[in-house]
């Protein structure tokens, strides 16, 4: 296949997933304990009310029509309120969700300034004890809950050097990412873990292939080698394994958030679970797997980009 | 046979962890939900060595205790996902045609959400706790082992002694238990490893949120909350307990990499 043709139909596959998360998101929405009119209106409501809302809120259709209406209603935008805060759901998701996609965007930031040059380090001592203390320490960090680690960066770099905020978010962006930079570096350790695994994997299968005998044959420097020919092909599956992690990205953001109160998605999900706000809890989760999906679809083109071999 | 070293550490510190699950009584040194007025939130110190709590119940035992929760936590929430996976695997893998087709748009679609979220999703649908916690582990995590095991079954099927087995008029129950199954299992056990330690990870995450395992039962991510606003005055009462989920991860992390090396598994 061409690469345009293999582009096209990639960017195609997007529109039966995101279908199809909308109907696993409204199947789960519906296997609510209750009825979120009778959750929207309280224990004191008359029937009368209650049948006059689930009318108004189109409960009384057939289940197919309903979903029908969820999904034209979510292509326009529409998630309908959130029953805590009053407000169109998705406004108070437009409004935390910068927040989130900072903090993860940070993290991997960071996840991969520990990563990468300590995976180097790892592959090129390969058996000796330069690779077996960074895989020891990694190998703790990989073992270590975030909600752990971000309580114990809050108490020594927050509340007893005061090098950091303790919580919240600040305003302007100088401020946010000084806000977010603790959160951000206990959200990045495990993720950092599995990067420097897989590219440590990734740097010593590239480094048996001849071509890099043959460079260093040729007289090229170590380093020139190293950065220039074995990282370069060892890097395309570090960018696939990025892509892959958005999730378990967004999964820890949402522990992470809690534990540093910021103001973001995740903790937005906790709250409304607290809250019995399930209008927010629907819209999140669909939001949260659109954005994963539409990571995956930027990961799939850049491989497509970065390695001209997957397309032949 | 002589085991590596790495599986040896992993399988000392696992077995050390299920004597504390299976008798915390006979290790423990005080009852882990005795108040003790006398010793209110004591530093850790030779009476008590991880300190005592701000009732004076002694950390170490409360940790100790915790583990029967936790690794209850990582057997309930992953044997369901291993043997249901594994079974809908075998079949989907060595049949093929449109259950597979299925499954593949069913794996698509099961990625694109983020794991901790969904499970999230589900616990708020059904209410917070440890038994909703296992469901909505289960009802997701069976996914994994399944495409693990129809990749490995896939490799399998051509070989010659399946061939042979057929060609001897065996059924395909039997074929695909007897034969086909023990050579698909290796990487399944090592991936159980590593999935009974991320379920651990998000157990104690969960129970930290209060979505989880609720007070007062213990449990390493409950512990670790109970003691999150005394961080700065005790910080012994949360450090302790998350001490025993790091050990607990790295224990499944070198039997999961020991035994892959050893059943040369590659990953």
């Amino acid at each position: 296949m061409s690469r345009a043709g293999m582009v096209g139909a990639r960017v195609a596959q997007i529109v039966p997933t995101i279908l199809l998360i909308g109907v696993v998101v409204f199947v789960l929405a519906r296997l609510l304990p209750g009825d979120p009119v009778s959750a929207m209106l309280g224990d004191r409501a008359t029937d009368e009310a209650v049948n006059r809302l689930r009318a108004q809120m189109g409960f009384d259709a057939p289940i197919w029509t309903q979903f029908v209406l969820f999904i034209g209603h979510a292509v326009r935008g529409d998630l309908g309120n959130s029953i805590a805060y009053r407000v169109p759901v998705l406004r108070l998701v437009g409004e935390r969700l910068p927040v989130t996609l900072m903090l993860t965007g940070l993290a991997t930031l960071l996840a991969l300034l520990m990563a990468v040059p300590l995976a180097i380090v790892s592959a090129t001592s390969a058996g000796r004890w330069p690779d077996y203390v960074i895989r020891a320490v990694f190998q703790v960090g990989l073992s270590s809950p975030i909600f752990y680690v971000g309580l114990i960066m809050l108490t020594v770099f927050a509340a007893g050097l005061r090098w950091f905020p303790v919580g919240g978010y600040g305003a302007g962006f100088v401020e946010h990412l000084y806000h977010l930079l603790l959160p951000a570096a206990a959200l990045a350790l495990s993720f950092s873990a599995v990067i420097m695994r897989n590219l440590r994997a990734a740097l010593l299968d590239v480094l048996q292939a001849e071509f890099v005998d043959f460079a260093v044959a040729k007289g090229l420097r170590r380093r020139v080698v190293m950065l220039r020919h074995v990282l370069r092909n060892a890097g395309i599956s570090t960018v696939a394994l990025v892509g892959l992690h958005v999730g378990s990205l967004l999964g820890g953001a949402v522990i992470t958030e809690s534990v540093f109160a910021v103001p973001g998605v995740g903790r937005l999900m906790i709250d409304s679970i607290f809250a019995r706000d399930y209008p927010v809890i629907q819209a999140l989760t669909l939001v949260l797997a659109v954005l994963v999906s539409l990571a995956f679809l930027a990961t799939d083109l850049l491989q497509i980009w970065l390695d001209p071999r997957i397309a032949r | 046979m002589r085991l590596p070293v790495p599986l040896l550490a992993g399988i000392v510190i696992l077995s050390v962890l299920l004597l504390c699950a299976l008798a915390p009584g006979l290790v423990a040194p005080y009852d882990p939900l005795a108040f003790d007025y006398t010793a209110l939130q004591q530093p850790p110190g030779t009476q008590h060595p991880f300190g005592t709590d701000q009732f004076g119940r002694d950390i170490l035992s409360r940790t100790i205790a915790a583990a029967t929760i936790d690794l209850q936590i990582a057997l309930l929430a992953t044997v369901i996902p291993l043997v249901v996976g594994t079974m809908i695997g075998l079949v989907i893998g060595y049949y093929g045609g449109w259950p597979d087709i299925l499954f593949g748009r069913l794996v698509d679609l099961v990625v694109t959400f983020p794991f901790l979220v969904l499970v999230i999703a589900i616990v708020a649908v059904l209410g917070p706790g440890l038994g909703n916690m296992y469901i909505a582990v289960s009802v997701i995590g069976w996914v994994f082992y399944a495409r693990l095991t129809r990749g490995e079954v896939m490799v399998l099927r051509h070989h010659d002694y399946v061939s042979a087995a057929r060609v001897l008029g065996y059924s395909d129950p039997r074929i695909l238990l007897r034969h086909i199954l023990p050579n698909a299992a290796r990487p399944v056990l090592v991936y159980w490893m590593t999935d009974m330690s991320l379920v651990i990870l998000l157990g104690s995450s969960l129970g930290y949120l209060g979505l989880g395992a609720q007070p007062p039962t213990a449990e390493w991510g409950v512990l670790i909350a109970d003691g999150k606003n005394l961080f700065t005055q005790a910080w012994w009462i949360s450090v302790f307990p998350g001490f025993a989920i790091v050990l607990c991860g790295i224990g499944f992390s070198l039997v999961g990499d020991g035994l892959a090396d050893l059943l040369d598994v590659k990953r």
